[in-house]
């Protein structure tokens, strides 16, 4: 076994015993059930009217499947939000922790590379991470299909961009922990977080309302921190073709365009480097 | 010839305007049980932690098993128990102890071998399956210990391996540093209690502001520095200040008079000068200094403060 691998299953078993997947778990499931018994209610009612207020068939189905997906995507925004809020917990105390504790000096006194320590880490969470939101998202869109037979389109882009939000939001929370205390992390990865949603928000209203210059301020945003811009390529993937003309967090009026991707792919790469750089540097 | 365990030249480690290590130069041998000593800040910690490649240091140049610091060939066949040692409490002793194998870069067999071999050696086995954070300080000192020593060390660093022990601990890591140093492991031994030092030790470092103020040789401590006692009665003050040819520290305290002499061969001339100055001679007793007056004498009561 290569000393990365030892230590990507070190921190998957340690998540696993200390409990942080557990509660993270619960609280993932406990949120699928309230979806689903909301959602069971909801597009009953939803089928009732479309069906006793469209002019035809036709127009029913289609305001049947915008409605749901709508629906649809806000179950996955607050999943996002989950696992992204595991993101920052798990990674979080990691460095930081152990340095602070003096767990890692008879790790770091071994003969592995400290990039090793960090990359190894780094996947035992992108691992987690995984799992999670794969549980999360896979379960909001099971029960939708189980309960109206709607699946999205693009759906496993539009899993996979969210799943590479989350390992963005682990990713700088692994380079802050290897500079910085728990604490200073936490509060800096949320408010990044923050500033990203603000950002995003800017940037929908200024494209409902044709200003250039909200635009502008929410690309720059996104420039600083792109995670949430992955979410808003996320919903535009994955949402039904009329509700791109409302605007709402869930859904996306200004797309986040492919070359924003890129730039979020290299910004974690970029990131990712960094942590591995700071913990070479740092005096254990 | 076989490289020296440790080899350091003017080590230096500053963390701000503050140098915690000032130019450490000291030189450990191969199979030697080495004594680092000095009073607290005086900059062992961070000493052995430039060593072992968990702090850069500032300038300065070491080698450890004649391979520069940090290099992972010779981490390989280094130990360490960490003073203010936490481990993956979540783990048992067992999976603690896998784990530090396979990091170790250990073949699967030998590390369950070793395991077996250094839980049965530290008094673990019947508490193998125990998770950690169910562990005294004291069974935690003996797992880290034995995480130390699992891969048959050519070196290892012992950060205050007894403080925290019970006398019973204190002997298993007494005979366990003699057993490594009988199959030729260098020990490097951080410790505060001197009277472990003095059992353990080949050689001993001072250290004082960062610095090797002092390295004794503790087989010589019997015949090189020897305190005596002379009781003596009718010694005139004169006579008192002639002693100083043979020693210095010169006390009189009633009627003793307490001296430190560089060797027991003049303790007949000594003999012969106060009864040629009428002095009553009673007893004449040789002590054999402590490390710890030694400590104190080198180091300064105040410990450099």
């Amino acid at each position: 076994m290569t000393a990365i691998s030892i230590i990507a299953r070190l921190t998957f078993r340690e998540a696993i015993r200390r409990r942080i997947m557990l509660a993270g778990l619960v609280l993932g499931v406990a949120f699928v059930i309230l979806f689903s018994i909301g959602t069971h209610f909801i597009f009953g009612q939803i089928a009732k009217d479309t069906a006793a207020n469209m002019p035809s068939q036709m127009a029913a189905n289609v305001m049947k499947a915008e409605s749901t997906n709508a629906f649809l995507m806000m179950g996955l925004y607050a999943t996002t939000f989950l696992s992204i809020a595991m993101a920052a917990l798990l990674g979080a105390d990691t460095l930081a922790g152990e340095i602070n504790s003096g767990t890692i000096q008879t790790i770091a006194t071994k003969p592995i590379r400290r990039a090793d320590v960090v990359l190894g880490k780094w996947l035992g969470f992108a691992e987690l991470l995984g799992l999670y939101v794969m549980l999360l998202c896979g379960g909001i869109v099971l029960s939708t299909f189980i309960q109206s037979g709607h699946i999205p389109q693009n759906l496993l882009i539009g899993l996979g961009l969210i799943y590479m939000e989350s390992i963005l939001i682990m990713t700088i929370t692994l380079m802050l922990s290897s500079a910085f205390p728990a604490l200073a992390t936490g509060g800096i990865v949320f408010g990044l977080y923050g500033l990203a949603f603000i950002g995003g928000w800017v940037e929908q209203f200024g494209a409902l309302l044709q200003n250039d210059t909200a635009i502008k301020v929410g690309i720059i945003t996104s420039l600083i921190i792109p995670s949430e811009s992955l979410w808003r390529r996320a919903a535009f993937e994955m949402q039904a073709p009329l509700t791109g003309t409302f605007g709402s967090p869930f859904t996306t009026t200004s797309v986040p365009s492919p070359l924003m991707m890129g730039y979020a792919f290299l910004y974690l790469i970029v990131v990712l480097f960094i942590a591995v750089r700071i913990f070479q540097a740092r005096d254990l | 010839m076989v490289a020296d365990a440790i080899d350091t030249h003017l080590l230096r480690k500053v963390f701000g305007d503050y140098a915690a290590v000032k130019g450490l130069t000291l030189q450990v041998e191969q199979g030697e049980v080495f004594g680092f000593l000095g009073p607290n800040g005086a900059g062992k910690t961070t000493s052995m932690k430039m060593l072992l490649g968990l702090i850069a240091p500032t300038s300065g140049e070491a080698s450890l098993l004649g391979k520069p610091i940090g290099n992972r060939e010779a981490m390989r066949r280094v130990g360490f128990l960490p003073e203010h040692f936490r481990f993956q409490e979540w783990l048992s002793a067992d999976e603690f102890l896998l784990l530090h194998g396979q990091l170790l870069g250990m073949k699967k067999d030998d590390v369950l071998q070793r395991r077996e071999e250094l839980l049965e050696r530290v008094g673990l086995t019947p508490f193998r399956n125990k998770h950690l954070r169910t562990f005294s300080k004291g069974m935690l000192q003996r797992v880290g210990l034995a995480q130390a020593l699992l891969n048959r060390p050519a070196l290892v660093f012992l950060d205050e391996p007894t403080s925290g022990l019970d006398p019973v601990g204190r002997r298993l890591v007494r005979d366990v540093i003699r057993e490594v140093r009988a199959q030729g492991t260098s020990v490097f031994l951080n410790s505060h209690l001197l009277s472990e030092i003095e059992v353990t030790c080949d050689r001993v470092a001072f250290i004082q502001h960062g610095e090797v103020v002092r390295v004794l040789e503790l087989a010589s401590l019997s015949s090189d520095q020897t305190s005596v006692t002379i009781r003596v009665s009718n010694l005139a003050a004169e006579s008192l200040n002639g002693l100083a040819q043979w020693g210095r520290e010169i006390q009189m305290d009633g009627e003793f008079v307490h001296m430190i002499i560089a060797s027991d061969t003049v303790l007949p001339e000594v003999t012969r000068y106060l009864v040629s100055q009428d002095a009553e001679v009673y007893s004449i007793t040789p002590n054999r200094m402590s490390l710890e007056d030694i400590f104190i004498e080198t180091v300064g009561k105040d410990g450099g403060l």
